[in-house]
């Protein structure tokens, strides 16, 4: 099966990045060249995500739209290489390192540390038996911060997301949704994560809790320059900070191009659905 | 394997107990070839068990006319011919009265089984209305039957059967109503869950709303869909009953001479064991087979039917 | 607060229906307790009598209260079968029991959660081979352990460790002939104990010899159960949305597996351990009449041959009660190590 390329948008998909006021607007952060998801081998494989071409710049963020089972979060996991059982093919460039053919020990350090995730569900995410502290200073401990350097990065990083160091305390149920998500954005922000993955980021939370954490996230791509790459079934959500968007279906690319551009003029028939449905999504 | 994630439809409304599986499986007819493979993987395991289990259910119907000495199942004995080792007279050896102990192990398996179906059924026959009564009904009821339940399983489930078994006159029916007295509570408790899920899903309410009757609701939506947890554990069970039952009649609290019965055999020849080995290990085997090929089968079964135990990543 | 005072209210209640379905079933007693007590050969006027000690001619409930009140204050009945009080009998009988289910408990962790563990990891892990042959062996040998009945067990390892290679002693506590040669003063009827604190070697030595085949018999079933339970509990954990984040965060499979799942996945393995306990007490029933273990379950098998109901009774209450205060025991515990548990 070859991935159709029935979208006139995929030549555009290296203009990502194009916002101004990055610190280091040119600087490639991931770079995804023929991505390829399969499960199965042999005439059982299916295919469960194919990705042509696509570059994430310091600083930008990458949208990627589509229903569920449209294989947008298996590219995100394919990024973070965890894909078990699952098998790859093509290149996922973080900086030198290939994700898709590194050695697990080198994937774990660069996990955390230069790519991190921020998932769908905050609070059953955070470890339901650790105190919010214990799970932020054992990461750090896991990537060789110690001593006063911990307490450091993790006030800095929870004045950064505006939420109260005494949050520390508690654990991940007494505290709410918005609150989760926040902290899980400061552990990101802790590490100095150069990309950071966000696996329907606002999905699990109110409305209004919502367009909080979608300015957070865009502010602190700004100013820290993080590249953010952020999956949503949900176009309403993704217009708002999405510098460049791709449209997945079934697997497949169906467009890619700049925000502005396919919000505006959506070349292909699948995306334009999706933009009517636009005022009805977002339960 | 493959990703455990249905591929169509959003996932049901948050009803999010977890435990208690979806009545109609998420898995789409798309992806059932593939999962049927990485079935049979996994599941080797559980046929080997299965196609066992058909045949000593076989043996234990057929007794009569598989067994080389029909009579020894029941009365016989044979003073002349006592503790013979196996051979090609009798394969599996004679006990201490000379009968013939394959024979009579056939003739076991129609004890065990009779005993572990009668066990099971009692126990749900029981356990279930009850659960369900108290699932749907919520309140004092529920509360009333979740106390006295707790009681019950307050005992280790042997030891309620031991005590009862022992002040009753021992037997094969004393022995079931013994073992069905620690049993029933657990199918209550499980019944009473998956009821309590149930009653708060949106088409009970709807049900209600459309002007259904109570006793309807419960027999065509609550009962059908709670009933499903329990089967899985009654088949989880079998083999457990199978070894109360054997340990029972090992403390002569079951089955009395001279029926055939596996725990009574070993109990009968544990003297022997270092001289005649046979009249322990062929009966002691016999159990340890049974229970081990329930116990597989069932294990397999719940990660059939429960997906997200085995298959997700 | 209102956590620990509602589970304290409920044991109480569940202990009340204990004590009053054990005295349900002595009631069933077929036959006439008076005569097993006073023999075959008592007149009707010593038949009397003892019924009249045994408290017999009253009506129920007044029995009942008697009962009752006889086990709060020590009371709990004569045994028919050693003429002595029940509560003398088992409390001589508990702790050899006692010293056995511990050693089996302690096997059962030690040994059944790193099986769990491996089991969990190599499922879990890339290769097939890991997959298929270690996972699998795993399980197929907790799933053996859970299936094989005590007493063939018992009897098997018996014949062959003691009686065949002759390595172990075939049965008792320990060897009787050190009565006259090193007493043992009893402190706390735990045999290993008090030979340790009194400095009795030769009658500890032979009570491990003595202990080593019934204490792994013991053990056969609980180690497969915490391995079992352990290796579906932790991949369990290991599948929910927190290991994905913690996968993310630069943490090795292995990792992920003990640093961040055993203590989410220990309260269902606690539960599991409070139930083991009960299950080991009821199959020391089994192990200690093949290994002639002075214990409770020895006592109760004798006591249920010779239709003791009083005693039997006593068995049967102090079983239960054991095994609901160590449900209560692990329900704190789990509020402890399980936040969440409190809310609920």
């Amino acid at each position: 099966m070859r991935p159709h390329r029935d979208s006139d948008g995929d030549e555009d998909s290296g203009t990502a990045g194009i916002v101004s006021g990055r610190p280091r607007p040119d600087r490639s952060a991931l770079t995804v060249t023929d991505l390829q998801v399969r499960v199965g081998d042999g005439d059982d494989a299916r295919l469960l995500a194919s990705l042509p071409h696509l570059d994430v710049r310091a600083g930008a963020c990458v949208a990627i739209v589509g229903e569920s089972g449209s294989g947008k979060s298996t590219t995100l996991h394919a990024m973070l290489g965890l894909t078990d059982g699952l098998r790859v093919s093509g290149r996922i460039m973080l900086g030198d390192t290939d994700v898709v053919s590194a050695p697990e020990k080198t994937l774990n350090t660069l996990r955390g540390a230069r790519i991190a995730l921020i998932s769908q569900s905050p609070q059953s995410s955070l470890n339901p038996t650790m105190r919010l502290g214990t799970l932020i200073r054992r990461v750090l401990a896991r990537h060789g911060i110690r001593g006063t350097e911990v307490r450091q990065r993790t006030d800095d990083a929870l004045r950064d997301v505006m939420l109260d160091p005494d949050l520390l305390r508690r654990y991940p149920h007494q505290i709410s949704g918005g609150q989760a998500q926040r902290f899980a954005i400061a552990m990101a922000v802790a590490l100095r994560a150069d990309v950071v993955l966000a696996d329907e980021p606002t999905s699990a939370l109110d409305v209004t809790v919502q367009a909080a954490v979608l300015q957070l996230l865009d502010r602190l791509r700004a100013e820290h320059g993080i590249a953010l790459v952020l999956v949503s079934h949900d176009l309403a959500v993704v217009s708002r900070i999405a510098d460049h968007i791709v449209v997945m279906r079934h697997g497949h690319v169906v467009e890619s191009g700049p925000a502005t551009d396919v919000l505006a003029a959506p070349s292909a028939d699948y995306t334009g659905e999706l933009l009517a449905a636009v005022p009805t999504l977002g339960e | 394997m493959t990703d455990g994630s249905p591929t169509q439809a959003p996932p049901l409304p948050v009803t999010a107990t977890g435990n208690v599986p979806v009545p109609h499986s998420a898995s789409g007819p798309a992806s059932a070839p593939r999962r049927g493979r990485v079935r049979r993987l996994l599941g080797w395991s559980r046929h080997v068990g299965a196609v066992v289990l058909i045949l000593i259910v076989l043996g234990a119907v057929l007794a009569p006319w598989l067994a080389p000495y029909p009579a020894d199942g029941t009365h016989a004995t044979h003073p002349l011919d006592t503790l013979a080792g196996p051979g090609a007279q009798h394969w599996f050896g004679t006990d201490a009265v000379g009968r013939d102990l394959l024979t009579r192990v056939l003739y076991g398996a129609r004890t065990s089984l009779t005993v572990a179906a009668a066990v099971l059924t009692l126990s749900a026959l029981v356990g279930v209305p009850l659960g369900v009564v108290a699932g749907y009904a919520g309140g004092v009821v529920r509360d009333v039957i979740m106390r006295i339940t707790d009681i019950f399983l307050a005992f280790p489930a042997l030891l309620l059967s031991v005590a009862l078994a022992a002040v009753l006159q021992a037997g094969t029916g004393s022995a079931i109503i013994a073992i069905s007295v620690g049993w029933w509570p657990w199918y209550a408790r499980m019944t009473c869950v998956a009821a309590t899920t149930i009653r708060t899903r949106g088409f009970v309410d709807s049900a209600r709303c459309l002007g259904v009757t109570r006793t309807r609701i419960v027999l065509r939506h609550v009962l059908p869909n709670a009933v499903t947890p329990v089967l899985v554990q009654l088949s989880l069970d079998a083999g457990g009953v199978i070894l109360t039952s054997a340990a029972l009649s090992y403390l002569g609290l079951g089955p009395q001479e001279p029926t055939a019965e596996w725990g009574l055999m070993v109990q009968q020849g544990q003297d022997l064991f270092i001289t005649d080995w046979w009249v322990v290990a062929f009966p002691g085997l016999a159990i340890l087979l049974t229970a081990f090929c329930f116990n597989v089968l069932g294990e397999g079964l719940r990660s059939a039917l429960d997906p997200h135990r085995e298959l997700t990543r | 607060m209102s956590y620990l005072t509602q589970r304290l209210a409920q044991s109480a209640l569940v202990v009340a229906g204990v004590v009053a379905l054990t005295f349900a079933i002595t009631r069933l007693v077929p036959g006439d307790p008076a005569v097993t007590y006073a023999g075959p050969r008592a007149t009707a006027r010593q038949l009397a009598a003892v019924r009249k000690q045994l408290g017999l001619g009253a009506p129920l409930p007044e029995q009942l209260w008697r009962y009752v009140t006889g086990l709060i204050r020590g009371d709990w009945g004569t045994s028919l079968h050693t003429r002595r009080t029940v509560l003398a009998d088992i409390s001589t009988a508990l702790p050899a029991t006692l010293e056995l289910v511990g050693c089996a408990l302690v096997l059962a962790v030690a040994v059944g959660l790193p099986l769990g563990l491996l089991g969990a990891h190599l499922r879990r892990g890339k290769g097939r081979w890991g997959r298929a042959v270690g996972d699998g062996s795993v399980r197929m040998t907790s799933m053996l352990a859970v299936s094989v009945p005590a007493f063939l067990l018992a009897l098997a390892v018996q014949n062959l460790f003691a009686a065949q290679l002759g390595w172990f002693p075939v049965a008792g506590e320990y060897t009787p002939s050190l009565n006259q040669t090193s007493p043992l003063q009893h402190l706390t009827h735990l045999t290993l104990l008090d030979s340790l604190l009194t400095g009795n070697w030769p009658v500890l030595g032979s009570a491990l010899a003595h202990l080593v085949l019934p204490a792994l018999v013991m053990a056969a079933y609980p180690v497969g159960v915490v391995a079992q339970m352990t290796r579906a509990a932790l991949l369990e954990e290991v599948a929910a949305p927190h290991a994905r984040l913690e996968r993310a965060y630069g943490f090795s499979r292995w990792q992920v597996l003990t640093r961040f799942s055993l203590r989410p996945a220990s309260g269902p393995l606690l539960a599991l351990l409070a139930l083991v306990f009960a299950f080991s007490l009821v199959n020391a029933f089994l192990v200690e009449q093949v290994f002639n273990w002075p214990g409770l379950g020895r006592y109760a098998s004798s006591a249920i041959t010779s239709a003791d109901a009083p005693a039997v009774a006593g068995v049967t209450v102090v079983v239960a009660l054991t095994y609901v205060l160590t449900n209560l025991l692990v329900d704190l515990t789990q509020a402890v190590i399980d936040p969440r548990v409190r809310l609920s």
